[in-house]
């Protein structure tokens, strides 16, 4: 909880502290329409990061990297359209725009890391905001995972034009998501909440014909 | 085999035809045989089929003229069952399977008895250009009646009534060349750039790759020319940087070249794509194409000559004779004479002598042809008639004889006897025109070229034009013409291409070809026979020439005027004829008239291709709240609100029979009004504002002061455009000194959003703020009624005390065990508290809200009751009440204005506008209808006196209009002209029925006036 | 559909992604209150409709979100530059082949980055 009159922002931990359920913006996805078993013949298998910890930061660049760099142990990619993982591959740094980075960590790492990027940021000029109940991340592997990307973006998701380390936000259907490629094999969807479901069926359909399956 | 069965014009030996596999089909009716490897056209050719369709205006029979895309009369419609029709398919373009099912798609009750026939008869002087734009103008409101009828004597195909059991694609493609064709020209270029290593999509409508090769009579690295097309085409599927699409037709050429092709997956295998491990896959497919470069090598179209009687079907033009004699086996009839006004035309005589049949003569425009071609036929020993040509075309269901004259075409005269020759088959040749369709929907204007005698391509940067496609009809020259320019597409990207060595080409000398389009008659053109110019469309010769009389001299007036080149035609045999008849009409050049251009689509596309997965349940994205499921589960009816479903009312099932709306939303109302009742309000926009100049952001961005909202506090506020009118509304709340929270309604989220960083990003960029939009991050929970406070306290650690957590004060705590802000903000008018908590947990939140809620009557309630609540209220909603024409004092918000703040906020200078300050403006107001019982229409229009002559001055509308269960009566809200000075008047709505209501203007609210109930 | 260079991106995007939000460098007046109602108007309402160059106000909504300015020739279609907000544009009716000194300072950095689409 926060201290919202003492300071100049509202520091908020939004998670309980009980052991509340929590669901998934594909949680009503999964009931409603399914999750086709991965098989043999799965030539994408979609997986949820499910429940991750999502926040946006704003500010400068040279002034969050050292922040970043200090509490997270990576640099902030710098550069339009790319995307920076730690060691473990668990937390990643995505440019979104001059001055919009998304950082994604395992969830309930997002409010500790909220709170020492805010003590390291001092009185700099930034924001931070935590978006983790509005979005969610799915992974697409297997051989037919890019032709699916092509089915659904109209951004070049050519090897060449699109290598790993990338991540841009886009079109994706008649919705928006950002898509990025942490490893040679896997492709990452961040999807908003709201539009989940709409994109989990079209990502079914799409995948239909490539024997789609959902881990569990 | 039965009689039907036979192919009498299929040859025993020859063509790219499977001889062993045999398909059955039906046309009009009727089975036949055909081979795998055929089209429809082929087929119908090797059973003897003459007529294929009846015309558009005239009802004439028609047979097959051409080949491939430019086939304008073979248009059938496919399919066996209801689900599986597809019209406007060309013969020529679809492939023959077994089981095919076709019908033409004009005439009626059939193609050989065609009652509209009758009209074509005696339609021939009736039925000038120009006919329905004079016959049927008059008086404008029959034309649908016409219509109706025209359309069924024409007949445009039909869509199917029923659910297409296919499913179509599109797949986003990047390259750095796209080559259209695999011609010659086309397999040179795709050859030089892929082994350079670019990005390569090499496409072509026909089902094989190869073009002009695939028929050709020359011979390449001295082998027959198919043969290297397939071993390019081999060679071109191995490598990992080329993509090949067959059957793939570049339909449009849009902005920035991003081209769209169009592909048929399944459709040469059945009616409906054939089920493959229990999946059916795509059956056509758009590929977007954005290219770096276009190498456009869609070689050129043969024009016809255009002579009397030149629609009978056994009128062909003179290179089909030769695609269908090399490529499919068949000799389209017994007697051939063919017209030409070049050399490379010859080669249809020459097949058709080889196939064993007759060449009863070439007639050859030119006085004395001389190159390699003709002296073959000369060689053996074919008639050839020379300074002539066909000037009419004699019989009725098929060619009978072919009148042939000598004929000087500059002076457009007939200097000689006509000589009637027996045949069933005239080919005829007047050049060829190059295919520019493409390259003209980029908006390049083609140019004339007079040794070619046809148009080539104007290129705007980045397209390029290979082989035929500009001119370069010979083949040695198209091979290296599509590599150089492959060469020149990649360097100008930066990339190297490798030079290929082109295959050896035997040289051959040609002869000039003259100029010849339409031939002259003995009769002028008015009163000679029909010499047709658009087959599809049915435009004559003599309907250009009485254009061109009544005064219609622009190419494209005349273009309109006569249809010629319309629709799914796109002028592909007939323009240039058209234009030369034009320009001798007007007595001017062809370059002088100048040429229509053509639009996308080049051929007609299936909708199914072009909506690929846009359809049905995924037609457009359905936004859903982190409740829905709980709302699906308990029934709720939904309401579209941009994108999101919200749930619109509740509608209970009591002993068997479910509520009305009217009666779901009236118990819903009283609910909220006299316990209490909940409210998914989580699609509305919140946007997170951080930055130490973000309150001064806010004075200026909202009409109202923000200087001195304390943390902890809410407020309302009106957000204008510059010109003074509302755009959004909402409350903000401050969450500490630099950090706001802002809601904005639902629809209008996105748009607020971008409002704020235009701002920002383009007027104040020193201003230290930023915007993150948190709408998806937070559910909204509005739980409101009497009994809220009771309700809540039971599962929340926050202080409710009415004195320590007042209206419009949040504050932060836990509900049901999950650490939430609860906004003390009404509107409904009642006691109420939106509690927002992250998304993920508020399912759990909404549910032990219910399972507390039982004993205070928790009612949910959806949109439609949360607008009866604040229209009771006289709470207004941005985009109902107001349209962009309404200001805060318009809508009696002065008190939401904060005129003596020190900035100039947006909105504030044109307030000041002698426009906004009139004092008859629209303005917002309540009705009451006089009838109790009476709801108005929302939209209706306000009338001060209802007695006034038509038209009534009409001085307002109903913007928002409901029963209130609260008051036992219908009201409205609505802006009248200087409403807010009217109060107590009466005012009328005349309705479309005849009726008129009475109503009197009353103020906006019209429950708890002193708004008591929310401060308890 | 175009093919727009975000200078923010710094790499070509689909048209999808954009919003066109009309003409650019349209300021607003500085001091409001001291225009006349003539001169409020013009502001508001009248903007140029060029057959040609015109430089127009676009924002990169699906991406970056930032705002940025295109010159684009209103006949071809052809985009001469994209820039980024408080830049000037180098292409302009005046100087449809570039600005003299500009240009050439230009084209020394690198092209492919400033050119925009050129189809």
């Amino acid at each position: 909880m926060s201290e919202q009159t003492a300071s100049w922002y509202n520091l908020y931990d939004a998670r309980p502290q009980a052991e509340v359920p929590a669901e998934s913006p594909l949680a009503w996805s999964y009931q409603h329409s399914g999750r086709p078993s991965v098989g043999e013949k799965s030539r994408v298998v979609l997986r949820e990061r499910a429940l991750a910890g999502h926040l946006i930061l704003r500010g400068g660049a040279i002034v969050l990297d050292e922040a970043v760099r200090q509490v997270l142990g990576v640099g902030l990619p710098g550069r339009p359209n790319t995307l920076t993982l730690d060691e473990s591959g668990e937390r990643s740094i995505q440019w979104l725009s001059p001055d919009e980075w998304l950082v994604i960590v395992p969830g309930g790492e997002e409010f500790a890391l909220e709170k020492r990027l805010r003590e390291a940021l001092g009185d700099a000029h930034y924001a931070i905001v935590n978006a983790s109940g509005g979005q969610t991340l799915i992974e697409l592997s297997g051989d037919k995972a890019r032709e699916l990307l092509m089915k659904s973006t109209p951004y070049d998701v050519h090897p060449e034009a699109f290598p790993v380390g990338k991540g841009v936000t886009t079109v994706f259907a008649k919705a928006n998501l950002i898509l990025r490629r942490p490893t040679e094999e896997r492709w990452e969807l961040v999807l908003r909440r709201s539009f989940a479901d709409y994109l989990y069926r079209w990502i079914l359909d799409a995948g239909a014909e490539y024997a789609i399956g959902v881990e569990e | 085999m039965s009689q039907s069965l036979k192919q009498p014009n299929r040859l025993r030996e020859g063509g790219r035809i499977d001889r062993a596999r045999t398909l059955s089909f039906t046309f009009n009716g009727k089975r036949y045989q055909g081979h795998a490897g055929d089209t429809l056209a082929s087929a119908l050719l090797a059973n003897g089929v003459d007529i294929v369709n009846r015309s558009f205006k005239y009802s004439r029979p028609r047979g097959i003229v051409a080949a491939g895309a430019e086939e304008p009369n073979a248009l059938v419609q496919l399919g066996s069952t209801e689900a599986a029709q597809v019209p406007n398919v060309r013969a020529t373009q679809q492939a023959l399977f077994d089981g095919l099912t076709a019908q033409s798609t004009n005439g009626w009750p059939n193609v050989q008895r065609d009652v509209m026939s009758l009209v074509g008869k005696l339609g021939g002087r009736f039925m000038p250009p120009g006919f329905y734009y004079k016959t049927f103008m008059a008086p404008a409101s029959m034309w649908m009646t016409y219509e109706k009828y025209i359309r069924k004597g024409a007949g445009l195909g039909r869509s199917p009534m029923e659910r297409d059991p296919d499913s179509y694609d599109h797949l986003n493609q990047h390259c750095d060349l796209l080559v259209v064709g695999a011609g010659p020209a086309g397999l040179a270029a795709a050859l030089t750039a892929a082994r350079g290593g670019g990005r390569v999509i090499l496409c072509d409508e026909q089902e094989e790759m190869g073009g002009s090769l695939l028929d050709s009579r020359e011979l390449l690295d001295h082998q027959p020319a198919a043969r290297w097309a397939e071993q390019v085409v081999t060679e071109l599927a191995g490598l990992d940087n080329v993509t090949l699409l067959p059957r793939t037709t570049a339909n449009g050429y849009h902005d920035h070249h991003f081209v769209t092709l169009h592909e048929r997956c399944t459709e040469h295998l059945g009616e409906t794509a054939p089920t493959v491990d229990g999946y059916r896959p795509t059956r056509s497919r758009m590929h977007r194409v954005r290219a770096g470069q276009v190498l456009l090598a869609t070689g050129a179209h043969e024009r016809p000559l255009v002579y009397a009687g030149n629609d009978v079907p056994g009128n062909l033009v003179a290179g089909a004779v030769s695609t269908y004699i090399r490529r499919y086996g068949v000799v389209p009839g017994e007697k051939l004479v063919l017209s030409v006004s070049n050399d490379h035309a010859y080669r249809a005589a020459l097949d058709w002598d080889e196939a064993g049949r007759e060449v009863v003569a070439i007639v050859d425009a030119r006085r004395h042809p001389d190159g390699e071609l003709v002296e073959q036929a000369r060689a053996r020993g074919i008639r050839i008639i020379e300074g002539s040509a066909v000037i009419e075309a004699k019989g009725d269901k098929r060619v009978s004889a072919a009148r042939v004259a000598t004929i000087d075409a500059e002076a457009f005269t007939v200097t000689g006897q006509a000589e009637t020759l027996a045949c069933d088959t005239i080919a005829s040749s007047g050049g060829y025109s190059p295919v520019i369709h493409l390259a003209s929907h980029t908006g390049a204007r083609p140019t004339w070229n007079d040794e070619i005698l046809g148009f080539v391509p104007s290129l705007v940067k980045g397209v390029h034009a290979a082989g035929s496609a500009r001119g370069l009809h010979d083949l040695a020259e198209g091979l290296a013409d599509g590599s150089a320019a492959a060469a020149r597409a990649l360097a100008a990207l930066g990339l190297s291409a490798e030079a290929i060595t082109l295959p050896q080409v035997d040289a051959r000398r040609e002869g000039t070809a003259c100029a010849l389009y339409q031939v002259p008659h003995e009769k002028p053109t008015l009163r000679a026979p029909k010499q047709f110019v658009d087959l599809q469309n049915d435009v004559t010769a003599a309907a250009i020439e009485l254009a061109t009389r009544e005064g219609f001299e622009s190419i494209e007036h005349v273009k309109r005027y006569t249809a010629m080149g319309f629709g799914t035609d796109q002028g592909k045999l007939g323009n240039i004829n058209g234009m030369a008849i034009a320009a001798r009409c007007l007595g001017k050049s062809i370059p002088e008239v100048g040429t229509t251009v053509f639009r996308p689509n080049y051929t007609p596309v299936t909708f199914g291709a072009i909506v690929g997965r846009h359809c049905r349940e995924l037609f457009d994205p359905e936004r859903y709240t982190a409740l829905h499921q709980w709302h699906v589960e308990h029934g709720a009816e939904f309401e579209d609100v941009g994108q999101w479903k919200r749930p619109w009312y509740f509608p209970r099932t009591i002993d068997g029979k479910k509520e009305s709306m009217d009666e779901a939303v009236a118990r819903e109302c009283l609910a909220v009004r006299e316990k209490v009742g909940i409210l998914d309000a989580s699609t509305l926009g919140k946007i997170d504002i951080q930055g130490p100049d973000a309150r001064e952001f806010l004075g200026r961005i909202y009409t109202n002061k923000w200087a001195k909202l304390a943390p902890g506090r809410a407020r309302y506020g009106l957000m204008c455009k510059d010109d003074g009118m509302l755009m959004d509304d909402g409350t903000t709340s401050c969450l500490a000194e630099n950090h706001f929270l802002m809601t904005t309604t639902t629809g209008g989220a996105a748009g607020v959003m971008e409002w704020l960083e235009l701002w920002h990003q383009t007027e104040w960029p020193e201003l230290d703020v930023t915007f993150t939009s948190v709408t998806d991050h937070w559910a909204t929970m509005t739980v409101t009624g009497p009994e809220a406070r009771k309700l809540l306290a039971e599962i929340t650690d926050i202080d409710l005390d009415r004195d320590s957590f007042k209206f419009m004060d949040w504050r932060e705590g836990r509900v049901a065990d999950v650490p939430a802000r609860v906004f003390r903000i009404s509107f409904t008018g009642e006691l109420a508290y939106e509690i927002n908590v992250q998304a993920n947990y508020a399912m759990h939140v909404w549910k032990t809200l219910f399972a507390h809620g039982e004993k205070y009557g928790l009612t949910p309630y959806g949109t439609e009751t949360m607008h009866v609540l604040r229209a009771e209220k006289g709470f207004i909603i941005a985009g109902q009440d107001t349209d962009g024409s309404v200001t805060p004092e318009d809508l009696g918000m002065q008190w939401a204005v904060g005129y003596d703040k020190p900035n100039s906020w947006v909105g504030k200078r044109a307030l000041s506008r002698s426009d906004t300050r009139r004092a008859d403006r629209k303005q917002l107001v309540g009705l009451r209808p006089k009838d109790p019982k009476v709801v108005l229409e929302e939209g209706a229009q306000i009338v001060f006196d209802p007695d006034h002559a038509i038209p009534m001055p009409m001085v307002g509308h109903v913007t928002s209009s409901y029963y209130s269960p609260t008051l036992g009566s219908g009201f409205a809200l609505a802006v009248v002209k200087g409403g807010q000075s009217r109060m107590g008047e009466t005012v009328y709505l005349p309705m479309a029925d005849g009726k008129t209501h009475a109503a009197e203007i009353v103020g906006t609210i019209f429950v708890d006036p002193k708004g008591e109930r929310q401060n308890v | 559909m175009f093919l727009i260079y975000c200078p923010y991106c710094e790499e070509h995007r689909e048209e999808e992604e954009f919003h066109p939000k009309g003409q650019a460098h349209i300021a607003r007046p500085a001091d409001p209150e001291a225009c006349s109602d003539e001169q409020w108007g013009d502001y508001l309402f009248f903007r140029d409709n060029p057959r040609g160059i015109h430089h127009e106000l676009w924002v990169h909504a699906v991406g970056c979100r930032k705002f940025f300015n295109i010159t684009r020739n209103t006949v071809s279609y052809e985009i001469l530059e994209t820039y980024r907000m408080g830049e000037q544009p180098r292409f302009t009716a005046e100087y449809p082949e570039g600005k003299p000194a500009e240009a050439a300072a230009a084209r020394a950095e690198e092209v492919e980055r400033q050119e925009g689409v050129k189809a």
